[in-house]
C-alpha cells in the first residue's frame, strides 16, 4: 500500500492503495466516482478515458502511481452543469443511445478540441478511433464534435472562417469521404 | 385490446417503487408480445406500469421496459404525454420494480416496446387527463366539456382560467377512473411524430446515469468468478491460499458456475483470480472446434431435415429448370459485446433479497433469485438500472444467478463484475449456421424453384422439428417463387446460444439476399428489377425498396470506383431496404454510404428511428466485416476487442435514413436494419469484384 497524492477535478486528493492499482478502479471503487466506465481493461475501447494533465488517457491501464502529483480530470469534472461545449453539443445532437461509452467519447473529444480548435473529419477519426460505441453513434459524434468546435469558437469570440464553417456544415450533413 | 386503467393506493405505490405518495396515481397493463397476439383480456388485471401526477406538477411514468439505448424512456413518454397533454419538461421516468403480479414474463426484447404500448399508454394518458379535467370542472362548477387540457394544465374555455396539473392531482385522485376514453385522431398529434430531446441525454453526458455496474451498496464486496473455459466443464479442485494472499481479497467461495473471489475493490478481485490455483474437469465438449462443428453442420445438411416451409414441388421444379444454381452459405458464432460488461449487485439476507441489474428480463432475474434464495417471491426485489447495451445478451440470467449465489454463500452484499474476457468467452452466442441453397431459373432467367436446408443450433423451443429462431428470414421470405422448400436440422454443439440483435434474420437475410443476387446474375437480371418482380405481393417491402433505390441513385453511375448492392428485410413488423455503396481498392474494402428506407408504420419519434436504424447498420457492419467467435479445444479463442474487434468511427459510412409516412400500426425498430447490412455490402462487393461472398465475416481473400 502507498499513499498517492494527485489533483482530481481541481481538488487535492490522496488515496492509500496498492501502487499498481489502475486509476480506473481507484476512481470507481475507492472514490465512488462511477462516471468513468470499465469496458475492456486493456486500453482497447476508450470507455475509461480521463485527462491527465489535459491529455486523454485510458485509466484502465494507468497505474495509480503514474498519476502522482498530476492533474486528473474525469467526466464529473468536465463541468458541474453540462456547460462544457462538448456536453452542450452532445445534448444538442442527442448523441447518446445506451450512453455507456459516452463519458469516454466526450473526454476524448474534449481532448481533441483543446489542441485542434477546428478539426476535420480525418482529425476526428484519428483522435476517436480508439473509442468504441456498440450502439453506433459515430455519425452523431462527428456532427457533435464539429458543433462543439463552433461553440468553442463562438465563446472565444472567433467566428469560424467561411471555409471551415462550410466544411463543418458539409460534414454535418454526412459528407465524409 | 381492452387496456384497463386503475387507481392505485399506497400499497400500489410501493409496488411501483415510488418514493412519494400523494397525487394522482394510475396503474395499467402493458402487455408482452405473446399477450398482444392473444389479445389476452385476463392480463388486464396485472398492473405493471404506472403514471403519477404529483403536487409538484411533474408527471412520472413508471415503466417496466428497460432502456438500453433504444429510446423507450423518451418514446414511451411521448405516447403518454400526447394524450395527457404534458409539458415535456415536466415528464420524468423511473424503472418500475418487478412484482410477481406483473405476469409470467416482463422484459424488453423483440423490438416490442412501441408495438405493445402504442394503445395502452395513450389510453392511460387520456384517462389521467379526463380525471384532471373533471377535477378542474368541479372546482370551477362547470361541465367538463367547458374545459380543455394543455401543457400540464386545465383551461376553462369560457374564462381562460388555468389550473395546473399539480394543483389538481389530489382532487383528481378522488374521482373514479373513466370507463372509456376516446383517443385522439392522429391528425391532432403534436408530440407523437416529433423528436423532442431524449429524456436520458442530460444524465448520459456527465456520468450521472446509473448503470448496473455503477450500483454501490453499503458494505458490499466486489467479486469476479473463475469459470471453466470449456462450455459444460466444471471445477475439479481449487486452492485459495495464493488468492487470499492478494492485498484486498477477503473471501473465496465456490458457486455453481465456478469460484468467486471477493475483495474490497474489483481490481483486487481480478488479481486474486489471477493468483487462484484451480483445475477444471473440461467435460464432454473439450475436443470440439470450429472445424468439428462445421463438419457436424455439413454432414447434417446432406440429408433432408424437418420441413419449415413447403409450397409447390421445389425438387421437381428444380430438376426441370433451364438453369440450376447451388451455393453453401455460412455464418459464425457471434458475441454480443455490449459496452457494459455483465454485472449484478445482490444483497441476500436471511429474510430478504435485493438485486440490482442491467437486465432485459426482470421476471427471469426475479425468478432466479427466488429459486436460489428459497425466499417467498414478495421478499425478493429486483431493481432495474440503465443498460449499457443489451442486444439480447441481457435476457440471460447467468450474471444474476452468480451474484445471488455469491452473496448467499459469502453472507455479504456483493457487486459481481465480468471482465471483457469473461464477456467474450462466456457469452450466450448468436448461433453459427450452415445452409445449402439451390434454385432453378426458367428459360427467361426468372426463378421458379428455391430450396434451403439449414443446419443451425436451436434455442427458444422446437416445434414440429423446426426452430423458428433458426429459420426466420427464409421461412417467411417475401419473394414470390412458385416452388419453395425450406428444411432444417438442429445441431447441439455444446456452445450456449441465445437471441442476438435480429435473431435468425441476422444470418438468414444475409443468405437469402446474397443468393437472390446470385440468381439475378445467373439470369442476367438487374438485382433491383428481379426483386421488384418478385415483390409484387409485398407492397410495403416493394415501396421501401423503390424509395431506397431512388435515393441511392440506383441505375445512375456510381461515384468513381464505387459499386452498389441491395439488402432488404421484413422483420419485427417493419420493412427496410438498404443500398450500400462500397469501393474495393488494392484488396481494401471501404463502405462509403448506406442509404436506408424504412416503413415502420406510425412514427412516434423520427430522431430515435434514425438513431436505431444507424445503430442496427453499425451492429451489422461490425458482424459483416469483423465478427467471428471461433472454438478450439472446446473454448472460445477470442478474448477482448483486439481479437473480437468492432466497427470504429474511422470505418463509419455515411448513413442516410428515409422514413415512409404511414398510418399503419407501429412496427419495431431496434432490430430492423441489422439483417440487411451484410448482404447489401456483399452484393456491392460482388458488383465490384465479381466474387461472391458466401461466408461471414468478409475476409481479405474475398476482396483480392
Amino acid at each position: 500500500m502507498a499513499t498517492i497524492k494527485f489533483t482530481l477535478n481541481g481538488k487535492p486528493q490522496a488515496v492509500d492503495v496498492v501502487p499498481q492499482m489502475p486509476l480506473l478502479w481507484v476512481l470507481r471503487d475507492t472514490l465512488g466516482m462511477t462516471g468513468t466506465k470499465f469496458g475492456c481493461g486493456m486500453a482497447l475501447c476508450g470507455a475509461c478515458t480521463v485527462h491527465i494533465n489535459g491529455q486523454p488517457i485510458r485509466s484502465c491501464s494507468m497505474p495509480i502511481s503514474g498519476v502522482a502529483n498530476k492533474r486528473v480530470t474525469t467526466i464529473e469534472g468536465l463541468s458541474s452543469d453540462n456547460s462544457h461545449p462538448v456536453q452542450r453539443a452532445w445534448i444538442e445532437e442527442d448523441v447518446p443511445q445506451c450512453g455507456y461509452c459516452q463519458s469516454g467519447q466526450i473526454m476524448t473529444a474534449a481532448g481533441l478540441l483543446a489542441k485542434t480548435a477546428n478539426p476535420t473529419d480525418a482529425d476526428i477519426d484519428e483522435a476517436m478511433h480508439g473509442n468504441v460505441c456498440r450502439c453506433g453513434t459515430y455519425q452523431s459524434i462527428r456532427k457533435a464534435v464539429h458543433l462543439a468546435a463552433r461553440y468553442m469558437a463562438a465563446a472565444n469570440g472567433k467566428v469560424p472562417t467561411q471555409a471551415s464553417n462550410g466544411n463543418a456544415l458539409k460534414t454535418a450533413q454526412g459528407g465524409a469521404q | 385490446m381492452n387496456a384497463t386503467v386503475q387507481k392505485i393506493n399506497r400499497r400500489g405505490f410501493l409496488k411501483a417503487g415510488a418514493a412519494t405518495a400523494g397525487g394522482l396515481m394510475l396503474g395499467f397493463h402493458l402487455p408482452e408480445s405473446s399477450q398482444l397476439r392473444a389479445q389476452d383480456a385476463a392480463s388486464d388485471a396485472k398492473l405493471n406500469a404506472f403514471v403519477h401526477v404529483g403536487a409538484d406538477d411533474t408527471v412520472t411514468l413508471y415503466l417496466h421496459k428497460s432502456e438500453m439505448g433504444q429510446g423507450v424512456v423518451t418514446s414511451l413518454s411521448q405516447l403518454l404525454g400526447e394524450e395527457l397533454e404534458c409539458d415535456w419538461n415536466k415528464i420524468r421516468t423511473q424503472f418500475a420494480g418487478v412484482d410477481p403480479a406483473y405476469g409470467p414474463l416482463m422484459g424488453t426484447f423483440g423490438s416490442m416496446s412501441i408495438r405493445t404500448t402504442w394503445e395502452p399508454l395513450r389510453r392511460a394518458g387520456a384517462s389521467a387527463r379526463e380525471m384532471l379535467m373533471q377535477a378542474a370542472a368541479q372546482k370551477w362548477g362547470v361541465d367538463s366539456s367547458r374545459c380543455r387540457a394543455e401543457n400540464n394544465a386545465v383551461i376553462n374555455t369560457a374564462t381562460n382560467e388555468r389550473l395546473s396539473y399539480g394543483s389538481l392531482a389530489e382532487a383528481a385522485a378522488k374521482l373514479p377512473v373513466p370507463g372509456k376514453v376516446a383517443l385522439k385522431d392522429p391528425k391532432q398529434f403534436h408530440l407523437i411524430g416529433t423528436s423532442p430531446k431524449r429524456l436520458d441525454t442530460a444524465q448520459k453526458v456527465c456520468g450521472k446515469a446509473e448503470f448496473g455496474i455503477d450500483v454501490r451498496r453499503p458494505g458490499a464486496l466486489y467479486a469476479v468468478v473463475a469459470r471453466c473455459p470449456v462450455f459444460g466443464g466444471k471445477v475439479a479442485s481449487f486452492d485459495a491460499t495464493k488468492a487470499k494472499a492478494v492485498p484486498g481479497v477477503k473471501q473465496v467461495v465456490q458457486i455453481s458456475s465456478g469460484v468467486a473471489i471477493l475483495a474490497d475493490n474489483t481490481w483486487s478481485a481480478m488479481e486474486g483470480r489471477r493468483a487462484l490455483q484451480i483445475q477444471f474437469d473440461e467435460g464432454p465438449t473439450a475436443n470440439s472446434s470450429s472445424a468439428t462443428i462445421r463438419k457436424m453442420f455439413a454432414d447434417l445438411a446432406e440429408k433432408p431435415g424437418a420441413v419449415a416451409r413447403k409450397q409447390g414441388d421445389a425438387p421437381a421444379a428444380l430438376s426441370g429448370a433451364a438453369k440450376k444454381i447451388e451455393a453453401v452459405y455460412e455464418a459464425p458464432y457471434l458475441a454480443h459485446a455490449p459496452m457494459e460488461p455483465m454485472n449484478c449487485t445482490a444483497d441476500v439476507r436471511p429474510d430478504s433479497c435485493e438485486v440490482w441489474a442491467s437486465t432485459q428480463i426482470q421476471t427471469a432475474a426475479h425468478g432466479t433469485a427466488v429459486k436460489i434464495t428459497g425466499l417467498p417471491p414478495d421478499k425478493v426485489k429486483v431493481h432495474t438500472t440503465f443498460l449499457g447495451g443489451g442486444f439480447g445478451r441481457r435476457g440471460g440470467d447467468d450474471f444474476v444467478r452468480e451474484a445471488v449465489e455469491i452473496s448467499k454463500a459469502a453472507g455479504v452484499p456483493v457487486k459481481l463484475t465480468w471482465s471483457r474476457e469473461d464477456d467474450i468467452q462466456h457469452d450466450l452466442y448468436r448461433p453459427a449456421s450452415y445452409s445449402r441453397y439451390a434454385a432453378g431459373l426458367d428459360a427467361e432467367g426468372w426463378p421458379i424453384a428455391w430450396t434451403t436446408r439449414i443446419s443451425c443450433p436451436a434455442f427458444g423451443g422446437i416445434k414440429d422439428g423446426v426452430s423458428r429462431t433458426a429459420v426466420e428470414g427464409v421461412e417467411d421470405m417475401q419473394y414470390s417463387i412458385a416452388n419453395v422448400l425450406v428444411d432444417y436440422h438442429d445441431a447441439d454443439t455444446g456452445v450456449p446460444v441465445t437471441f442476438w440483435r435480429s435473431v435468425g434474420y441476422s444470418q438468414n437475410t444475409f443468405f437469402v439476399e446474397s443468393f437472390l443476387d446470385e440468381l439475378a446474375a445467373a439470369g442476367g437480371k438487374d438485382p433491383l428489377e428481379l426483386r421488384r418482380r418478385l415483390l409484387q405481393k409485398s407492397p410495403r417491402l416493394l415501396a421501401v425498396l423503390n424509395l431506397a433505390a431512388e435515393k441511392a441513385g440506383w441505375g445512375t453511375p456510381s461515384p468513381a470506383g464505387r459499386t452498389r448492392g441491395i439488402g432488404i428485410n421484413n422483420n419485427i413488423g417493419s420493412f427496410t431496404a438498404q443500398i450500400a455503396e462500397v469501393s474495393v481498392t488494392g484488396g481494401k474494402l471501404r463502405v462509403h454510404r448506406v442509404v436506408c428506407a424504412v416503413d415502420c408504420g406510425h412514427v412516434v419519434n423520427p430522431h430515435i428511428i434514425e438513431q436505431q436504424l444507424q445503430s442496427g447498420i453499425v451492429y451489422g457492419l461490425s458482424a459483416a466485416l469483423k465478427g467471428a467467435i471461433t472454438i478450439d479445444r472446446g473454448r472460445v479463442q477470442q478474448q477482448n476487442f483486439n481479437q473480437y474487434d468492432v466497427l470504429r468511427i474511422d470505418e463509419m459510412p455515411v448513413v442516410e435514413v428515409h422514413i415512409v409516412p404511414s398510418q399503419e400500426a407501429p412496427g419495431g425498430i431496434g432490430e430492423a436494419t441489422t439483417p440487411g447490412t451484410a448482404p447489401a455490402i456483399a452484393n456491392a462487393i460482388f458488383a465490384a469484384t465479381g466474387k461472391r461472398i458466401r461466408q461471414l465475416p468478409i475476409r481479405a481473400q474475398d476482396l483480392a
